[in-house]
C-alpha cells in the first residue's frame, strides 16, 4: 500500500504545496540539498545542514545533511554503527552536533525540553523498561510535556492515551505492568507513548529489530496509517532493506558517518551499493509494482566465506 | 474485551485502604511506643491524658505529675522525633534510588551521612561546648551530606562513565574516606570520643521538643520539595536520555531532588546520628509489597518509615532495659533479614 517507490513520490498527503519541491528525482546527488532548495517556499519540516558529531573518538557523522518534508517517511539505513542512531540522536536533542537544525522551520537550539518534546517524539530501537509501572502509567509519561512540571495529569491527558489505545488496540494491556508484555506489544506500547506527545515529528530508531515478520509488518503499517492521519513526518532508521523500500518514501544511505546516496529506494538500493556497504551478497529484485526486493543470497563459489560477493564494489 | 477497561482507565494510584493500614499501623506502635518503657504507663490515663492535650478538651486523667513527665517530656518528644527521622531517611533513600535509577543508592552508600557525620563531628570536636541544638551543627552536617553526595557522583562520572555500579562504587570509597577522617579527628581528640561515638551509632535518647522542632522544618521541607517530583521521579525511571525526550529537564531535576533528599538526610542525622538501613529498606519494601510508581512509594515511605523507626526505638529502649541499644544496631538486625526473606519471595529482586 505504500510502496511508493517510483521516481515521482506524490506529494505529501496533507499538503500539495509539497508536491512540486518533490517532483525531481535525485540520484548520486545528495537529493535533500537541492531539495531543499526548490522547496525554498515550504520549510521543511526537518532540516540539517552539515551535521558533524564526534564523542570523542574521532566523527561518527561527517557533514551529514537531510531536509524532510511535512507528512514524507525518510528512511536512514547503513550497516551497523553507520551513524543512523547517531542522526536520529541530533534529531532529537540528545546528541551534541556541528551544523544547523532547523525543526518545523526554527531553530531548537534555544528550546526547553517542552518544547522539543511536544515537536519531536523518538521511539527508541531499546526503551529502558522501568518495572513496576502498568502500561497505563508508562503511556502516560509521553504527556509529560503537556502537563504542568509539578502536577498530575488531566482529563485530557487520560483521553489522550485512551485515544492511543483503541488506535493501537491496547486496552486489554492497560493495567499490566510494562515488563509482562510481549516484544510486539512492547513494541506499540512505546510507540502509543510517542503518539500522545503529540509530536509532528516522528523518529524511530530501528522499530522492527526486536519483531517477527507479521509483527513487523504490522507495526509498520500502523506507523504508515498514523502517519496518513495524523500528518506525521517520519525518520527512520531501519535495517530491512526490503521494509525500507516499501514504506519510505525515501532512503539515505550511511556509511562510516556519511550520507553517500539518497533518493528513492530504487534509485538508492542497487545491489552494487549494498554489496559495496554492507558487505553483503544480495540480490535486488523488482516487486512487481514499481519497488523493489532486497534478498540475501548465500556468496557462490566459497560458501565458508560470508562476506564474499559476486558484485564488485560500485 | 477493552470495554470494561475503559471508563477505569487511570495512573496507578495509592488506594486509601493500603493508606489507612499503614497510618493505623504506625499510629499503634506509637501507642504502643508510649505505654512501654522503664515505667509503665497504663492505657486508659494516658489516652485520656493524650485527648486533654487536644485543644478544646479537658479530661481529668488522672496521671500524677511524674507520669504527666515522663508522658509529656521524654516519651512523646522521642517518638515524635523517630518518626521524623524515619520519615526523612526513608523519603530520601526512595529519592536518591529514582533519580540515580539506583537500587543500592541510599544517604549511607552515596556518602550523604559519612559526610555529614564527618562535619558534625568537626563541629563537636572544635567546639566541645556547642549542644548538638545548636544550628551550626545541622547546617555543618548539611554542607557535609551535600559535598559527600557531590564527590561521589563526580567520582562515579569520571570513573565509570556516569552508571549507575560506577556510582554505588564511588559513594562506598567515598563513604569509607569520609569515615576515616572522622573516625582519625575522634581518635585525636579523645575529650568528646564518647559522645561523638555514641551519635555515630545512632540515638534518639537526647530528645525534646527543642530537636522535634530544630528537624521538623527542614524534613517537612525536604519531603514536600521531593513530593512535588513525584511524576518526575517516574519519568527519570525511563533513564535521563528518553525522559528529556518526554520533556523533563533531568539535569534540574536531579539536583532538585538530590539537594531536598540531602537536606532530609543532613537533618535526620544531626538529630539522630547515624541510623542506617531504613533509607534502602523501607521504600525497597514498598516497591515490592505495593507498587514502584512514586506516587505510592513517597508517601507510604513517610507512614511506613516513621512507623519502623519508632518500632525499632521502641526495641532499642526496652530490649536490654534499662541500658539501651543503639538504634541503628536494631534497624539493620531487624531490617535486613526481613529484607532478605522479601527478596527472596520475590523473583523481580530488586528493582525500582
Amino acid at each position: 500500500m505504500s510502496a511508493e517507490v517510483d521516481a515521482h513520490p506524490p506529494a505529501t498527503r496533507q499538503d500539495d504545496a509539497h508536491h512540486e519541491a518533490r517532483g525531481e528525482a535525485q540520484s548520486d546527488t545528495l537529493a535533500q540539498r537541492s531539495w531543499s532548495r526548490d522547496g525554498a517556499s515550504t520549510s521543511p519540516a526537518v532540516e540539517v545542514v552539515g551535521a558533524g558529531v564526534d564523542y570523542g573518538g574521532g566523527p561518527v557523522l561527517v557533514d551529514f545533511s537531510l531536509a524532510v518534508a511535512a507528512g514524507e517517511w525518510v528512511a536512514l539505513l547503513g550497516p551497523n554503527g553507520a551513524g543512523k542512531s547517531t542522526a536520529l540522536g541530533v534529531l532529537s536533542g540528545l546528541v551534541r552536533h556541528d551544523g544547523d537544525l532547523r525543526l518545523l522551520g526554527d531553530d531548537p537550539r534555544p528550546w526547553k525540553p517542552r518544547r522539543w518534546a511536544t515537536t519531536v517524539a523518538l521511539v527508541p530501537q531499546r526503551p529502558i523498561i522501568p518495572p513496576g509501572l502498568t502500561v497505563t502509567d508508562y503511556v502516560l509519561l509521553g504527556r509529560t510535556a503537556h502537563i504542568p512540571t509539578f502536577g498530575v495529569e488531566s482529563a485530557a491527558d487520560l483521553a489522550a492515551v485512551d485515544h492511543a489505545f483503541t488506535r493501537l488496540d491496547l486496552h486489554t494491556f492497560a493495567r499490566r505492568p510494562v515488563l509482562a508484555l510481549s516484544g510486539g506489544e512492547l513494541q506499540r506500547v512505546v510507540l502509543a507513548r510517542a503518539l500522545v506527545q503529540e509530536a509532528r515529528i516522528l523518529l524511530l530508531d530501528e522499530p522492527t529489530s526486536a519483531l517477527d515478520i507479521g509483527h513487523g509488518q504490522h507495526v509498520l503499517e500502523l506507523i504508515d496509517d498514523l502517519r496518513r492521519e495524523r500528518g506525521l513526518t517520519i525518520v527512520a532508521a531501519m535495517h530491512d532493506l526490503t521494509l525500507a523500500s516499501q514504506y519510505a518514501d525515501r532512503v539515505v544511505l550511511l556509511d562510516h558517518g556519511r550520507a553517500i546516496g539518497a533518493g528513492t529506494p530504487v534509485e538508492v538500493l542497487t545491489a552494487a551499493r549494498v554489496a559495496h556497504h554492507y558487505d553483503a551478497s544480495v540480490r535486488v529484485v523488482p516487486d512487481g509494482s514499481g519497488g523493489i526486493v532486497v534478498v540475501p543470497m548465500r556468496p557462490r563459489g566459497d560458501p565458508a566465506a560470508p562476506g564474499h560477493h559476486d558484485d564488485p564494489p560500485a | 474485551m477493552s470495554a470494561p477497561d475503559r471508563p477505569g482507565l487511570h495512573a496507578t494510584r495509592l488506594s486509601p485502604v493500603v493508606l489507612g493500614a499503614a497510618v493505623l499501623a504506625l499510629l499503634t506502635m506509637a501507642l504502643v511506643s508510649v505505654l512501654v518503657g522503664a515505667a509503665d504507663l497504663s492505657p486508659g490515663p494516658v489516652l485520656a491524658e493524650l485527648a486533654d492535650g487536644l485543644p478544646g478538651v479537658t479530661i481529668d486523667s488522672g496521671l500524677d505529675a511524674r507520669a504527666s513527665a515522663i508522658l509529656w517530656q521524654l516519651r512523646l518528644p522521642r517518638i515524635v522525633l523517630g518518626a521524623i527521622v524515619g520519615a526523612s531517611l526513608s523519603v530520601a533513600g526512595a529519592a536518591y534510588q529514582g533519580v540515580f535509577r539506583n537500587p543500592l543508592a541510599d544517604p549511607y552508600l552515596l556518602g550523604a551521612a559519612a559526610g555529614a557525620g564527618l562535619a558534625a563531628t568537626l563541629v563537636i570536636t572544635l567546639d566541645p561546648s556547642v549542644l548538638p541544638t545548636a544550628v551550626t551543627v545541622p547546617l555543618a552536617a548539611f554542607v557535609g551530606s551535600l559535598a559527600g553526595v557531590a564527590l561521589a557522583v563526580l567520582v562515579g562520572r569520571t570513573a565509570g562513565g556516569g552508571g549507575t555500579a560506577g556510582l554505588v562504587l564511588a559513594g562506598v570509597a567515598i563513604a569509607s574516606f569520609l569515615t576515616a577522617i572522622q573516625t582519625f579527628v575522634q581518635q585525636r581528640n579523645a575529650d568528646t570520643l564518647a559522645e561523638v561515638y555514641t551519635w555515630i551509632l545512632g540515638r534518639l535518647t537526647t530528645a525534646g521538643w527543642s530537636e522535634v522542632v530544630q528537624v521538623l522544618v527542614p524534613a517537612a521541607g525536604s519531603i514536600a520539595v521531593i513530593w512535588l517530583h513525584r511524576r518526575t521521579l517516574d519519568v527519570l525511571s525511563v533513564g535521563e536520555d528518553e525522559a528529556a525526550t518526554l520533556g523533563v529537564d533531568a539535569r534540574g531535576a536531579r539536583i532538585a531532588v538530590v539537594v531536598a533528599a540531602s537536606l532530609a538526610t543532613a537533618a535526620a542525622v544531626a538529630v539522630s546520628g547515624l541510623i542506617g538501613f531504613v533509607g534502602i529498606v523501607v521504600p525497597h519494601v514498598i516497591r515490592l509489597t505495593v507498587g514502584a510508581s512514586y506516587r505510592i512509594v513517597l508517601p507510604l515511605s513517610v507512614v511506613v518509615g516513621a512507623a519502623f523507626m519508632i518500632g525499632a526505638d521502641l526495641l532499642a529502649r526496652t530490649i536490654v532495659s534499662p541500658a539501651e541499644l543503639p538504634i541503628g544496631v536494631v534497624t539493620a538486625f531487624i531490617g535486613a533479614p526481613f529484607f532478605a526473606i522479601l527478596l527472596r519471595r520475590n523473583r523481580q529482586g530488586v528493582t525500582m
